[in-house]
């Protein structure tokens, strides 16, 4: 019903624009240069103020209506779903839905059979407003832009406000998804923080949220708060994104340095293009090398010099991220590299200095704000990786920072507590929001200090 | 005087600091560090290219088997007595296949035996044959040779990958056979088989009693035309041996002439790998009667997944990864273009679009993650849109895109030199005429490289999608954007997890296609670059 309505609306657009076009054209009988604007423009208007208004109309409705579709189930069905947690709720929800609509359902009773065909009739009833209102919308609108063509209607005009208000609507958007981010992680992590005090989230040293509700003789619901202590994660991220960055940051920088000051034009034109495929080699490809290739390589090599190595060790999960990260630090490093004036360069050869004199004592320390920025925007991405250790480092939180052993990281616990049958309510969910805001914060401050350093100490050469 | 010409070289001119020997060493050192340099500058290249070849194979090299797929050829009798024609659906398509397979394999009897032979071919196996009856209804009615998939651990064997190191040697001693089913003594005349029996890390008993237990490596004693298990080696009184051993398929006579019976070994142990040592005789049997057969393998290609490796698919990944793409280009594409044009074209310069400016600049440089927390704040819990579904999947990942595009068509458009403009201002265009009728045509090479870009890197992602409900184990696939699906990165993810080693390959085999896409939309993405990228 709503796909029709949809495709009534593109052709009602489609009508409108030649009706309006039609009509200027017969206002001026054929002189069209009588028109203030060009007949399209007319059309255009027409179109635009006929199905626009049902158009937003309609991608409200899609918005809004399966959530109020719920809870009229819930609020009908609220004795018979008196006792039951969020999830059966949710899955009661979902299976009516499923009835509804013609899907697949686990098993069926008669309160789910009513909740279907309550469904229904709710459903059908909201798609008979909507289509109600769309077209109350477009008739509406398309009347009173009709009455409004005539030679000395500014057209243009209202189509160019129309478009420039679309346009600044779609710049909004980035600033309504930073918003939609941090609103989402600061509620859901409030709730959390009102059942677990956000010292100790920030400085317990235990991580065990899946043996949350486990405990023999615990109340149903009651949260223990000395689980949810976030340092070993944090440490483990950071075990692991420094093994990466020792991995990444001089392989990218000597990468960046040799691309833009000795390689020859072949080799270039082989070397780009290796670093361009490893940066577009997707996470997961690598996070799957690292668990099958990669670990058992060093839990081999461990065992051949007689170390005990785990098989999900830190350092596998952290070289393959180095190594991930390479293409990224060169490419940054190669800009800034490249930004140092030549005449620096030239100053240094006059001096008598050895090409890689000239690098390591001139051009370096003239990028090196650059470089730093670098390095902190390759360690918020390691940071903020999840695939490589999701695949390839440990679940248990280790406080440790020894490399050989399995460590855990925040995205790995994010992921580990969202993925699979969840309540939304619970507080192992939410601390996947809180570490999720943590991860947010981190990331966020890496990045305006990145862009700080480059503010304050750039040099202006020129 | 003197102490002039001592500082005269021999070419006449003043020794300075500059060529005496230290500054040679000096010279010499400096060129050398020069050297090391550019050697490290080299290396950290290498290391890189080392690295993508290693992955590459690797991943080609698993992927390689999973292309192929081993099928029996089994004469499966579909006459009315078996299968009815008028109840096609009541009929136990499974039964039908397993009773073909157990005639060409009569010396499985016991019920052991008979589970381990229907454990050979894949559980889909009836469900195949069913399908292919009713869409051609003519095989009804006769005996006709159909070919099944075998199982994974089987085509895994036959592949090569599974216990496929061994040797056959000959055995030099004339054979006695005490009977020729069930558990039979075996005389040697000759001690050889005590040698074979202690490098196969036989267990030793008392009275040098060897014992062949499921931790040695496994001796197959092939003799007229049967196959005898050894299960313990003794040495005998006369110089030769004796053995205890179970046969497993019959042998023609109960004597063997010396220097013709031949001794299969099977490197690693029987408990040591998932196909018995029964399971591969039959298999060899099968394969002598060239009943087996390698095909190119379009299951893997046209289904779904599933939790038998040899019935798993990657289409419905396929199309979910399609219909999320879709999505995603349908939001991200118009709103990112969108808002490029705003900030480039007319936007003022004040703080609001500063702030926006700062804004897309950090939303580009966010953890996937955070979008993945996002999408299911917002669009699964607050708006109550289905889990799992690709339109949701769609619009997150374009979140996460938009940033990247409106980079690239802001570049794109800034590009576009600003006479353009001036000449179509000039002649009495509008600002918006102008932006749509000049400078978008001509930044929009640029804007759709950056679009190709974006999409690639939205293919390969993962972790958001983990967060909204698309992890979960979908056979069906989907139909639509609303329909529960699974993208190609998770599908990877997903198999990468399972511990049968059929799905190894799988992984790979799904990985060579994501990167396959990868590679022909950057591809695309160059050529569009090449051809009509214009330099002003």
């Amino acid at each position: 019903m709503v796909t029709y309505l949809v495709f009534a609306l593109i052709a009602l657009f489609v009508a409108a624009y030649f009706v309006g076009r039609s009509r200027a054209v017969a206002s001026v009988n054929g002189e069209v240069s009588k028109l203030h604007s060009l007949p399209g423009q007319h059309g255009m208007f027409l179109a635009l103020v006929s199905v626009v208004p049902a158009l937003l109309a309609l991608i409200i409705w899609s918005l809004i209506t399966p959530g109020i579709e719920s809870n009229i189930i819930k609020n009908n069905f609220a004795t018979e779903l008196g006792g039951l947690g969020v999830p059966q709720v949710e899955a009661f929800i979902r299976d009516a839905r499923a009835m509804a609509f013609g899907g697949v359902v686990g098993f069926t009773d008669a309160t789910k059979e009513a909740a279907a065909a309550l469904y229904k009739t709710v459903h059908a009833r909201s798609v008979w407003i909507i289509l109600l209102i769309c077209a109350v919308l477009a008739i509406g609108g398309f009347v009173w832009g009709y009455g409004k063509i005539a030679p000395p209607y500014r057209a243009r005009h209202m189509v160019e406000r129309i478009v420039r208000i679309f346009l600044i609507a779609c710049s909004a958007v980035a600033i309504l998804t930073t918003i939609g981010i941090v609103l989402s992680l600061i509620f859901e992590s409030l709730r959390f923080f009102q059942q677990v005090p956000i010292h100790k989230f920030l400085f317990g040293t235990h991580w065990s949220p899946q043996s949350a509700f486990t405990g023999a003789g615990t109340a149903q619901g009651a949260v223990d708060p000395n689980i949810f202590g976030m340092v070993p994660l944090f440490v483990g991220t950071l075990l692991i994104t420094f093994i990466a960055m020792l991995v990444a940051a001089p392989t990218g920088l000597m990468a960046a340095i040799y691309l833009s000051d000795y390689a020859s034009k072949p080799v270039r034109a082989v070397a780009k293009p290796i670093l361009e495929i490893l940066a577009g080699i997707p996470t997961v490809v690598y996070g799957f090398f690292a668990a099958l290739t990669v670990a058992p390589f060093f839990r081999g090599l461990g065992e051949s010099i007689g170390l005990g190595v785990a098989s999900e060790s830190a350092l596998a999960a952290g070289v393959v991220m180095g190594i991930m990260i390479i293409p990224f630090v060169s490419s940054l490093s190669d800009d800034v590299i490249n930004a140092v004036p030549q005449s620096l360069r030239d100053g240094s050869a006059g001096l008598g200095a050895t090409k890689s004199e000239t690098i390591r004592k001139v051009v370096l320390p003239a990028a090196l704000p650059g470089i730093v920025s670098a390095m902190l925007l390759a360690v918020s991405r390691a940071i903020g990786e999840t695939m490589i250790v999701v695949m390839a480092a440990g679940l248990a939180a280790n406080l440790t920072v020894n490399p050989l052993e399995a460590v855990t990281t925040v995205t790995v616990q994010i992921v580990t507590l969202l993925v699979g049958d969840q309540e939304f309510d619970s507080a192992k969910t939410l601390a996947a929001f809180a570490l999720g805001l943590v991860l947010f914060c981190i990331t966020l401050a890496l990045n305006i200090v990145a862009l700080r350093v480059v503010q304050k100490y750039r040099e202006q050469y020129d | 005087m003197t102490d002039t010409t001592s500082t005269m070289g021999a070419v006449g001119r003043p020794r300075s600091i500059h060529a005496d020997d230290a500054a040679k060493a000096r010279l010499k050192k400096r060129y050398a560090a020069e050297q090391r340099f550019k050697w490290l500058g080299a290396a950290a290249i290498a290391i890189s290219a080392l690295f993508l070849v290693l992955l590459l194979s690797t991943i080609v090299t698993q992927a390689w088997p999973a292309l192929r797929m081993n099928y029996i050829t089994l004469p499966v009798d579909l006459s009315s007595a078996k299968v009815d024609p008028a109840a096609l659906d009541s009929v136990n398509y499974d039964t039908v296949i397993q009773e073909a397979l157990a005639a060409k394999i009569p010396d499985a009897s016991s019920r052991q035996d008979r589970r381990l032979v229907r454990g050979m071919i894949s559980t889909g196996a009836g469900l195949q044959l069913r399908k292919d009856i009713a869409e051609d209804p003519s095989m009804l009615g006769k005996t006709v040779d159909y070919a099944v998939p075998v199982d994974d651990f089987a085509d895994l064997y036959l592949k090569g990958l599974l216990a496929a190191k061994g040797s056959v040697a000959p055995v030099q001693s004339a054979i006695t056979l005490s009977a020729d089913s069930g558990d039979v003594d075996i005389g040697f005349d000759k001690d050889e088989i005590l040698t074979f029996a202690h490098a196969s890390g036989a267990t030793e008993g008392e009275n040098g009693v060897l014992n062949l237990t499921s931790g040695a490596a496994s001796l197959l004693l092939e003799i007229n035309g049967g196959i005898i298990k050894l299960t313990q080696v003794a040495p005998a009184a006369n110089g030769g041996a004796a053995a205890k051993g179970t046969v497993i398929t019959k042998p023609q006579g109960t004597t063997q002439a010396a220097g013709t019976a031949k001794l299969r070994v099977i490197d690693a142990s029987e408990s040591s790998r998932k196909i018995s040592d029964k399971e591969i005789v039959w298999l060899e049997g099968l394969k002598g009667q060239n009943l087996v057969e390698s095909r190119f393998n379009s299951i893997f290609f046209t289904s779904g997944a599933s939790r038998e490796p040899e019935l798993a698919g990657i289409w419905g990944a396929v199309v979910g990864s399609f219909l999320t793409m879709v999505v995603t280009l349908a939001i991200a594409f118009p709103i990112g273009v969108s808002a490029a044009i705003y900030l480039e074209e007319f936007a003022p310069k004040n703080r609001w679009t500063n702030l926006i400016e700062v804004n897309i600049n950090n939303l580009a440089a966010v953890p996937s993650i955070v979008f993945g927390l996002l999408g299911l704040a917002v669009f699964l819990n607050f708006f109550g849109l289905p889990r799992s579904a690709p339109v949701v999947g769609g619009m997150v990942l374009a979140l996460m895109t938009m940033p990247i595009i409106i980079i690239a068509s802001r570049a794109s458009i800034r590009a576009v030199p600003p006479s353009i403009r001036e000449a179509a201002l000039g002649i009495g265009a509008s600002k918006v005429q102008t932006v749509f009728h000049h400078v978008l045509p001509l930044a929009m090479p640029g804007i759709m490289t950056g679009t190709i870009l974006g999409m690639a890197h939205a293919l390969g992602e993962t972790a958001p999608l983990l967060m909204i409900g698309m992890v979960a184990f979908i056979v069906d696939i989907p139909g639509g954007f609303t329909d529960p699906a699974t993208i190609l990165p998770v599908q990877i993810f997903m198999w990468a997890d399972f511990p049968e080693p059929g799905f190894q390959q799988k992984t790979s085999a799904a990985i060579l296609i994501l990167l396959a896409f990868l590679i022909i939309m950057n591809a695309i993405a160059v050529i569009l670059r090449r051809r009509f990228e214009r330099r002003w």
